[in-house]
């Protein structure tokens, strides 16, 4: 772990906060795309070193958090299905749907499977070949090229008894999608080191050159994540807008080609509904038709009407950084980790989940 | 020689083929004056002092696991609860929920490492029960424990008994019991050098209460972890805990697993640590009688206790930062005790 270590060396961490403090003269506030990086922030307790100037907001980038409603309903019914055994990750499982989450309906005895990765589930449908195991596929560009890995594996095996439900999300569409809608009073945006890892800077071009926002792709260690603020400190205070790699060791410019070719090969763009954005074209993942095979959407039927959301929920607007959790009525009173309202609280990842368990009193 | 076969329901109809367990397997490790009477209840001699009581289930999965097994483990469990009370625990009960079809080997591993592990922590096993359900209606055996244990005059342990200034010590490193249950379950393998921690620490306690007269609180963290058990003595005293993340021991191997699955050391249980709130002036005298213990060694302190903001926890982040540590709250990882 020496690698990892080395980025939360103290000394480095408190001379980069530092930093920050004496270089940021203009108030700014940055968005972090990625729920990692909210979840950095909060639990290295960042925000306390960071000056008044500097403020961090978070944006849509939890995957859990902006799966919407009505997919979580579609694996609700198929969690219903007889024979349909439903692998998941372990975060979605007690996110609500417009009726019911998929921990309620594996307590009331549909077969609900936690896995740890896509090729798991793919390790599932080996062991129980009676059943149909369908794999929950959400997330971003990081994990979609893991889905596409499984799909392969099914394939060589011959499976006939493994398919994908695909709720996944791209990030550009939805970073543009942002950039279109009210203004938030943004300085600049803290990139995802990991989708960054996969598809390669090119998506942050426009908002660095035609918004002129500058943009960090940030690694996910506490001194990593300071020195990306500061990287955007400094490229705001010498008036840039640039993007610029902090997390080196892991992104190139160009991004991994392989992983890219890969997604591709299964997977082909589709409009798709986001929590709290809406409906956004060419932002989703579905299976190319020629997978129709390993596509659960076309073997069973996950038809749904549309989905529901608690009036009071503002999950919305938290993941726009239009408000912060405190400003939702919900928030630690009717909604919390226990008994979490909307996806933002439930996702280990989610912004009001975050501040719930680390920034309760800030 | 060890018994061979499997349990079959004959076994917990309390025939020939209960008797022949009873005898040739619970009494040959778990035996004893008391246990050796076969009577419907035991008859104890009267102790002084008050008692402490308490009672546990343990329905570990898997049953085998790198530092432990579920024997130990009910032995451990309930005799630290016991033991953190400030009580010297003197007797165990153990009932036994046996599947159909577990192999009488397996059996008897167990009770041979509970036997071990009530020699090492001082207690007598007094009455004990077997029960057999249907294949599928139990997983392999469950085992639930009561623990009794006898209070010396005058002393006052508890959750609610911590004060502001006081010292918040731990003593070893957490996590290790929830993160190697986590490891041995099916189809992560991993193959880090992790175990559990399952140990007695009522030794380790005793030698705290000589020790420490201004002892407030012995608590030992298991389910919720470290983070849980602090909010909740912070909640029943009425006092805010500021703890030092940089202090806090934790495995290098636990916390590179805790790294890959996602999980955070101070909400894991532990089996064989505890928390120590004591009198800051005796905070060195705490930390030399658990270092002086074989299950102590890596004690620490690692906060204080303060007046302000009463029931929350704060941690001051290795990197210089500062945050809430909250309760364990959502899905805890089940069946891991």
């Amino acid at each position: 772990m020496k690698h990892v270590d080395e980025y939360r060396d103290p000394a480095m961490a408190k001379e980069l906060a530092a930093q920050i403090r004496r270089t940021s003269k203009t108030p700014v506030r940055f968005m972090e795309l990625c729920g990692t990086h909210t979840m950095a922030l909060a639990r290295h307790g960042l925000h306390a070193l960071l000056p008044p100037t500097v403020s961090m907001v978070s944006g849509p980038g939890c995957p859990v958090c902006v799966t919407a409603t009505e997919e979580i309903d579609r694996a609700v019914k198929l969690a219903q299905t007889p024979g349909v055994v439903v692998a998941t990750f372990g975060d979605l499982v007690r996110v609500p749907g417009s009726h019911a989450s998929l921990a309620r309906e594996r307590a009331g005895g549909a077969a609900v499977e936690v896995v740890y990765s896509p090729l798991d589930a793919v390790a599932l449908a080996e062991k129980r070949p009676d059943d149909q195991v369908v794999f929950l596929g959400i997330g971003f560009e990081t994990t979609a090229p893991t889905v596409a890995a499984a799909l392969l594996m099914a394939e060589q095996k011959g499976l006939t008894n493994f398919s994908v439900l695909s709720a996944h999300k791209l990030l550009p569409p939805a970073l543009a999608a942002l950039l279109s809608g009210p203004n938030l009073g943004l300085s600049g945006f803290l990139c995802p080191g990991h989708v960054t890892t996969v598809i390669g800077t090119a998506c942050y071009e426009p908002v660095a050159h035609e918004h002129g926002l500058p943009c960090v792709v940030a690694g996910f260690e506490p001194a990593d994540v300071l020195a990306s603020i500061l990287m955007l400190v400094n490229q705001v205070e010498q008036r840039r807008s640039e993007v610029e790699i902090q997390y080196k060791r892991a992104v190139r410019p160009e991004g991994n080609p392989a992983a890219v070719a890969l997604m591709n090969r299964f997977f082909e763009p589709v409009n798709a509904p986001w929590r709290g954005l809406g409906p956004i074209p060419a932002s989703g993942l579905a299976l190319r038709a020629e997978y129709g095979h390993l596509d659960a959407a076309k073997r069973f039927d996950a038809s749904v009407p549309p989905g529901k959301d608690h009036p009071g929920c503002r999950c919305g607007d938290v993941l726009r950084g239009l408000i912060t959790p405190p400003e939702c009525k919900l928030f630690a009173g009717v909604c919390n980790p226990s008994a979490p309202v909307g996806p933002c609280m439930v996702s280990a990842e989610g912004t009001c989940a975050a501040w719930y368990r680390y920034r309760r009193e800030d | 020689m060890p018994m061979e076969g499997s349990i079959l329901l004959d076994h917990g109809a309390g025939g020939k083929a209960s008797a022949e367990l009873v005898g040739g397997l619970f009494a040959k490790h778990l035996g004893n004056e008391v246990l050796g009477q076969m009577d419907d209840a035991a008859v104890l001699p009267r102790p002084t002092g008050r008692l402490a009581v308490s009672t546990d289930s343990f329905v570990v999965d898997p049953i085998f696991f790198p530092g432990g097994d579920i024997g130990s483990l009910a032995v451990h469990g309930t005799v630290n609860d016991v033991a953190m009370r400030g009580a010297t625990p003197l007797y165990l009960t153990v009932g036994f929920v046996l599947e159909e079809g577990l192999a009488i080997a397996d059996l008897e591993r167990v009770v041979a490492s509970m036997a071990a592990a009530a020699k090492e922590a001082g207690v007598k096993v007094v009455a004990g029960d077997t029960k057999v359900v249907g294949r599928g209606q139990a997983d392999k055996l469950f085992i639930n424990t009561t623990g009794i244990g006898v209070i010396p005059e005058g002393l006052t342990l508890g959750a609610a008994q911590a004060k502001p200034g006081d010292a918040v010590l731990v003593s070893g490193t957490v996590g290790d019991h929830g993160v190697t249950i986590m490891a041995s379950r099916e189809g992560l393998g991993l193959d880090a050098p992790i175990a559990s921690d399952s140990a007695p620490l009522n030794h380790l306690a005793a030698g705290l209460i000589k020790a420490c007269p201004g002892l407030r609180t012995l608590r030992d963290p298991t389910r919720g972890g470290l983070a849980t058990a602090l909010n909740e003595i912070a909640a029943l005293s009425g006092i805010s805990i500021e703890l030092d993340e940089a202090a806090i021991p934790i495995d290098p191997a636990v916390g590179g697993v805790c790294e890959l699955l996602g999980l955070d050391p101070l909400y894991l249980a532990n089996e064989g640590k505890l928390i120590c709130i004591v009198d800051s002036e005796q905070a060195p005298a705490a930390l030399n009688a658990m270092r002086a213990d074989a299950h102590g060694k890596g004690a620490a302190i690692i906060g204080r206790c303060g007046g302000e903001r009463a029931g929350r926890v704060w941690i001051n982040t290795s990197v210089g930062g500062r945050r809430i540590l909250d309760m364990l709250s959502g899905e805890p990882l089940p069946r891991i005790c």
